[in-house]
């Protein structure tokens, strides 16, 4: 008899299979294997696993047959896609919904789904290799179990914050209760990304999962197989009652839920929370203000009303302009993280850099680790010292955060070779120098290079202000001359302007895009000019950041009323940061470039300050005193002598704190779409990303174009005609301002 | 048809020397921590010296060079050759040299030898291995040797009351040796437990490898077969006269025990992997005319050898799948040619996953470079006596065993070849060497 019914079992099995493997989606499909049903997933169409309106169909087909399959005891969940499990909500999906109503349904239909999951009376193992975030994330935590492999590629995490939304499918009710209010908290308000180890230690996770190397199928395929024949015997393992699905708890985390229980606890961390919150961000982002309000809704209140608030608040989000303007800087980056030039010719194997000052070594820093044969030369032994130790520093600091090991360090640094000559240097491929921002230097050096290196080696200046074409003037192959624009510090900053002349070759630009994107940045091809794009927009604004101090607002003042604005550093302290020598030399070159457009602040006060030493945060001195170990710092008292003897009389009219902002910004902003109109920026989308990405423009904006669109062109017109009467020719907007100003229906971004 | 003989000559090298092996011992291999307990690495090795001496009875003053191998040092016997050359009353005159490779540290002694006499430098070579795992070097943390080391300079009162009382307790915790890689911090089963998986090797082929391993070696111990052991009074206990650690379990008793390293499904466990072991060998290398001269009669000659080495972290234990080929071509032999095939079981799953990559032309062709699989030894002609998993394996020592039980097999069964191949990994301090793998033909001398 048990035979019989075993042998039914089967044959039902082998029919199911067949039936399933013939109704399965192109993106879902599944296999009974003994008594555990393996949901496989795999968008064929992308890259990555999106939740997608055809993925959530085709699981919830998938996980209703799983349920009502009477041999199926248990389900393993699984992506086939390496490097990523589920990356999140389709994006396009959110986008696509007219009104908040129609957002919030989404949401609402996401919720029920993970409802099911959660509720599930055959436990669901998630098996996880890969990236597993936002909504792959809430899918996950409604498992009754997970396992993570520890591939360097696994992460997990609710980046939706960085979208301006919130983790709406049930994320912000289930990880408080899953890894505690703090830890929760800081997920979903920074957005970062957890390794699998660290999710193990946070409860995130079950269990760990090895990589595999060769074996007898790629490393890939095999981990992921392996994975999977995991992840059945834990399914089985649950079913079995082998494996609890409730762990033991440890005296601290006892101890954490006790404190927990009193109301006067949680109060007083969603005070903290709060608090953090405002300060950071000023208040200029809905997404995090929201988020504590929807777990506090889902405590506090039940789940009820956690849930609606969850999925009311996402429809009020998604439709939000910072969340607009953050979802748009995503696809920008997306944009700026391809080569549109194509292929290069020739791959860049070998890389020189001249000078081992904090820019070149940054360049160094960025480049060694990606397998290029890095060479740095400088012109003085403690020059080059000091840089290398810079390098050195960058991948030891990763070896103490055990991001990579002491090994991977070594074996890393074997690339780098610092020389004080030109050695090898018939070997580049590649020369970027970043040496003293001298017309003159730059010429010596390019000459010095040009006698040394081979007929193919392409020269890049890493000059951020000095046009190319001038410095390729003295250059025998001018084709093969470029600027590449790194921002400072070279390893934090994402952003690189690529500046191409009228001479630069097509395959030249392509390698140096190629060259950039392996150092992982993000990129914009801008056309050549006096400061070429973010420098020029920067200028106007730091020469309006010098009148406002001439006209008595105190650099702490400024400062608080940029940040106020969502640029993540004041003005004061940008300027200490560029170094205020640098600064002055860029005002003067661009100011007799530009002429009075670029007026305002008087270019001597800079000067002054660089000739009494205070050239900002390199020298301890600028607008702050500077002093090592300390993070709180002081308005350097010796500027306001300096600031008594340029003092300008400020016009009421155009000094209130709004007005400062937008006196500040709408020179910003002029220059950018001049930039556009004189054809430097070749689309609004490079001049947002450029302006975020390398001057810190407010994120919750978009850049300075989706700025003009979600503001109005008409309204910024108005303001900056109040300022022209005041000011004069700085505040003039230029034509193609004017034209949207006068065209609402014109927009930068469609 | 190619005749026995032709071969021979075709392995043999225009200008250079025949170069055989005259004799091999070893100690008993012990487990660490039972007999050997009290003794230090050169008493051991020592023993095997005076072991072959006795065997051979070559006067001690034909020996032109004595070369040893081992993996973890006792910082007191740094050159551990040289400590038990004059202990086992070698001539003074005799100069002596310590290697270290990881696992294959003897094999790397005796072709070291082998270089030595084909350039002429040396007759009769000396070659071994110990390790001694009952006592391993624990050191003070380095906070508390750099505590100490400034004590030693400190000439006043004060300035080392004040170094003493800068010390604090994590000064105290020790540094232990890991039998883990320097490179990857991996420890050795955790790397053989993720290379099973990676071939797909199931706890129970494991487990039965391991039971095979124990069984052959019973039958051998008790048949008398293990020839190269010699009996050894340690000093202040008994006569030691066999191997400890040969145990044949059941599959079922085996399947009993938890995952020793990845925990909880993986597959490695203690009864599959091999043990930690104290032991030392000794080999007797010769050119061929000095032999017979001597009136030897050499057991085998030592032909040809290979060393490859690949990615420390995926490809640790892979080394005979690189090594096989290799060697093969270099001789110009294939795998049916070779009689005997004796390779050290570190642990059962790497060679299980090793048979199963030398069985694979998908494996081949994309991480060899080469057109198909070079094919599995067939298991009638593989490790009849044992092997490390059952024998035991003390690290700098386990290479001469494989090549003495080689040459006695052949002798023995009657064949014409045999090959000899470990896998070495980053040893338990700092091995700079990892992943190589050692290949030696033996070659019976048919006179």
């Amino acid at each position: 008899m048990f035979f019989l019914t075993n042998l039914w079992t089967r044959l039902f099995n082998l029919i199911y299979i067949w039936y399933v493997i013939n109704m399965s989606g192109t993106h879902v499909n599944y296999e009974v294997k003994g008594d555990v049903a393996v949901v496989r997933i795999n968008d064929p169409n992308s890259k990555v696993n999106t939740l997608s309106i055809q993925m959530q169909k085709e699981l919830t087909d998938v996980m209703n047959e799983v349920w009502s399959n009477n041999a199926v005891q248990s389900a393993v969940l699984i992506s086939t896609k390496p490097g990523c499990f589920i990356a999140g909500a389709d994006i396009n999906m959110i986008e696509g919904c007219k009104t908040a109503e129609e957002v919030t349904q989404l949401s609402q239909e996401g919720q029920n789904i993970f409802e099911k999951i959660e509720k599930s009376p055959k436990p669901i193992v998630a098996a996880i290799n890969g990236s597993c975030l936002g909504a792959g994330l809430e899918f996950v935590i409604a498992c009754q179990y997970r396992i993570a492999t520890k591939s360097k590629k696994t992460v997990l995490g609710t980046p939706e914050v960085m979208l301006g939304l919130l983790p709406g499918a049930g994320g912000t009710q289930r990880l408080p209760k899953m890894v505690g209010l703090p830890s929760a908290f800081d997920m979903m308000l920074t957005g970062r990304n957890i390794r699998a180890d660290k999710a193990k230690k946070m409860g995130l996770v079950h269990q760990l999962v090895d990589t595999l190397g060769p074996g007898l199928k790629s490393p890939e395929e095999r981990t992921i197989e392996y994975l999977e024949e995991i992840a059945i015997e834990c399914a089985r393992g649950i079913v079995n009652k082998k494996i609890p699905l409730s762990k033991e708890k440890g005296m601290m985390q006892k101890l954490q839920d006790y404190i927990m229980s009193f109301e006067m606890v949680r109060n007083q961390i969603y005070k903290t929370v709060h608090g953090k919150v405002m300060k950071q961000s000023k208040g200029l982002y809905p997404a995090p203000l929201k988020i504590i309000e929807c777990v506090k809704a889902g405590i506090e209140q039940g789940p009820i009303p956690g849930y609606l608030a969850e999925s009311q608040n996402f429809g009020q989000l998604a439709k939000t302009t910072e969340s607009h303007a953050l979802i748009g800087l995503y696809h920008g980056q997306v944009t700026c993280k391809k080569n549109r030039f194509g292929a290069p010719q020739k791959e860049v194997k070998t890389l020189a850099i001249l000078g081992a000052g904090l820019m070149g070594a940054g360049i160094a820093q960025v480049t060694v680790d990606k397998g290029v044969h890095t060479i740095l030369k400088d012109t003085t032994v403690s020059g080059l010292a000091r840089g290398e130790q810079q390098v050195f520093k960058g991948f030891n600091d990763k070896t103490k955060k055990r991001n990579i090991t002491s090994f991977e360090r070594d074996s890393i640094l074997s690339n780098l070779t610092g020389q004080l000559d030109y050695s090898g240097f018939e070997k580049a491929d590649m020369v970027i120098e970043a040496v003293f921002e001298d017309i003159n230097i730059k010429h010596k050096v390019l000459k010095e290079i040009e006698a040394v290196i081979p007929p193919h080696c392409i020269f890049a200046s890493n000059t951020s202000a000095l046009p190319i074409k001038e410095i390729a003037a003295a250059s025998k192959r001018p084709d093969k001359v470029i600027g590449m624009h790194y921002f400072s510090p070279v390893d934090k900053m994402q952003l690189l302007e690529i500046i191409t002349t009228e001479q630069t070759s097509k395959d030249t630009t392509a390698s140096a895009v190629a060259v950039g994107l392996k150092q992982g940045k993000v990129i914009i091809v801008v056309g050549d000019g006096p400061g070429f794009y973010t420098t020029r927009c920067l200028a106007p604004m730091l020469a309006e950041a010098v009148r406002v101090l001439q006209e008595g607002v105190d650099p702490k003042k400024l400062d608080a009323l940029t940040t106020g604005f969502g640029f993540p550093v004041g003005a004061a302290t940008l300027a200490d940061e560029v170094g205020l020598d640098v600064a002055a030399h860029v005002a003067e070159d661009l100011g007799k470039a530009f002429g009075s457009r670029f007026g305002g602040g008087n270019v001597e006060v800079l000067k002054t300050m660089v000739d009494m030493g205070f050239k900002g945060r390199k020298s301890g001195k600028g607008c702050y005193v500077y002093q090592p170990g300390l993070k709180v710092r002081d308005v350097n008292p010796d500027i306001e002598e300096i600031l008594e003897k340029y003092k300008m009389t400020p016009n009421p009219a155009v000094s209130s704190d709004s007005d400062v902002q937008y006196r500040l910004v709408s020179r910003f902003v002029n220059e950018a779409v001049l930039c556009l109109q004189e054809g430097i920026l070749s689309s609004p989308v490079e001049g947002d990303i450029g302006a975020v990405f390398g001057l810190g423009f407010p994120p919750c904006l978009g850049g300075p174009f989706r700025f003009v669109d979600a503001f109005g062109a008409d309204k910024l017109v108005e303001k900056m005609r109040r300022y022209e009467e005041v000011y004069g020719n700085q505040f003039t907007p230029c034509q193609l301002l004017l034209d949207h100003a006068n065209d609402s229906s014109k927009k930068f971004h469609k | 048809m190619v005749m026995p003989w032709a071969l021979e000559m075709t392995l043999a090298r225009p200008n250079v020397k025949n170069i055989v092996l005259v004799e091999g011992v070893r100690t008993p291999f012990l487990l660490s921590g039972t007999t050997y307990s009290d003794l230090m690495p050169h008493d051991l090795a020592r023993a095997a010296l005076q072991g072959l001496l006795h065997r051979t009875a070559i006067p001690k003053d034909v020996v032109d060079y004595i070369i040893y191998g081992t993996v973890i040092q006792e910082v007191k016997t740094s050159n551990v050759a040289r400590e038990a050359a004059l202990g086992a009353g070698f001539s003074d005159k005799i100069p002596s040299h310590t290697v270290t490779m990881a696992c294959i540290s003897s094999n790397q002694a005796m072709t070291s030898a082998v270089g030595l006499i084909a350039a002429g430098q040396c007759d009769a070579v000396v070659a071994g291995g110990v390790e001694f795992m009952s006592d391993v070097p624990i050191r003070h943390s380095r906070k508390m040797r750099k505590t100490m080391l400034s004590l030693n300079k400190a000439k006043t009162l004060g300035q080392r009351l004040s170094l003493l009382g800068s010390i604090r307790l994590a000064h105290l915790s020790p540094e232990l040796p890991a039998v883990a890689e320097f490179s990857t911090s991996e420890t050795m089963g955790h790397s053989a437990d993720r290379l099973a998986a990676a071939f797909g090797v199931s706890r129970v082929e494991q487990d039965e490898f391991a039971l095979r391993s124990h069984s052959l070696a019973k039958k051998a111990q008790d048949a008398g077969l293990l020839q190269d052991v010699i009996s050894f009074k340690v000093p202040g206990r008994d006569i030691v006269s066999q191997d400890n650690g040969i145990r044949p379990s059941s599959m079922e008793q085996m399947a009993k025990l938890k995952p020793a390293f990845i925990k909880p499904h993986g597959t490695v466990t203690a009864a599959n992997s091999s043990f930690l072991t104290d032991g030392a060998s000794a080999v007797l290398i010769m050119s061929e005319e000095k032999a017979l001269a001597m009136g030897y009669k050499p057991k085998a000659y030592l032909r040809d050898f290979v060393y490859v080495s690949q990615d420390p972290k995926d490809q640790l234990l892979l080394g005979p799948t690189y090594g096989t080929p290799k060697v093969l071509e270099r001789a110009g032999l294939t795998m049916s040619d070779i009689d005997v095939f004796e390779f050290h079981e570190a642990f059962a799953g790497q060679i299980m996953a090793n048979l199963k990559a030398m069985d694979s032309d998908w494996f081949a062709q994309t991480y060899m470079g080469r057109k198909s699989k070079v094919g599995t030894p067939p298991m009638d002609k593989f490790n009849l006596w044992g092997g490390s998993l059952s024998l035991g394996h003390p690290f700098g020592a386990t290479g001469c065993r494989l090549v003495t039980t080689v040459a006695h097999r052949l002798q023995k069964e009657g064949g014409q070849y045999g090959l000899v191949a470990a896998c070495a990994a980053g040893g338990q301090v700092s091995d700079t060497h990892p992943g190589g793998v050692f290949w030696l033909i033996v070659l019976l001398k048919n006179k």
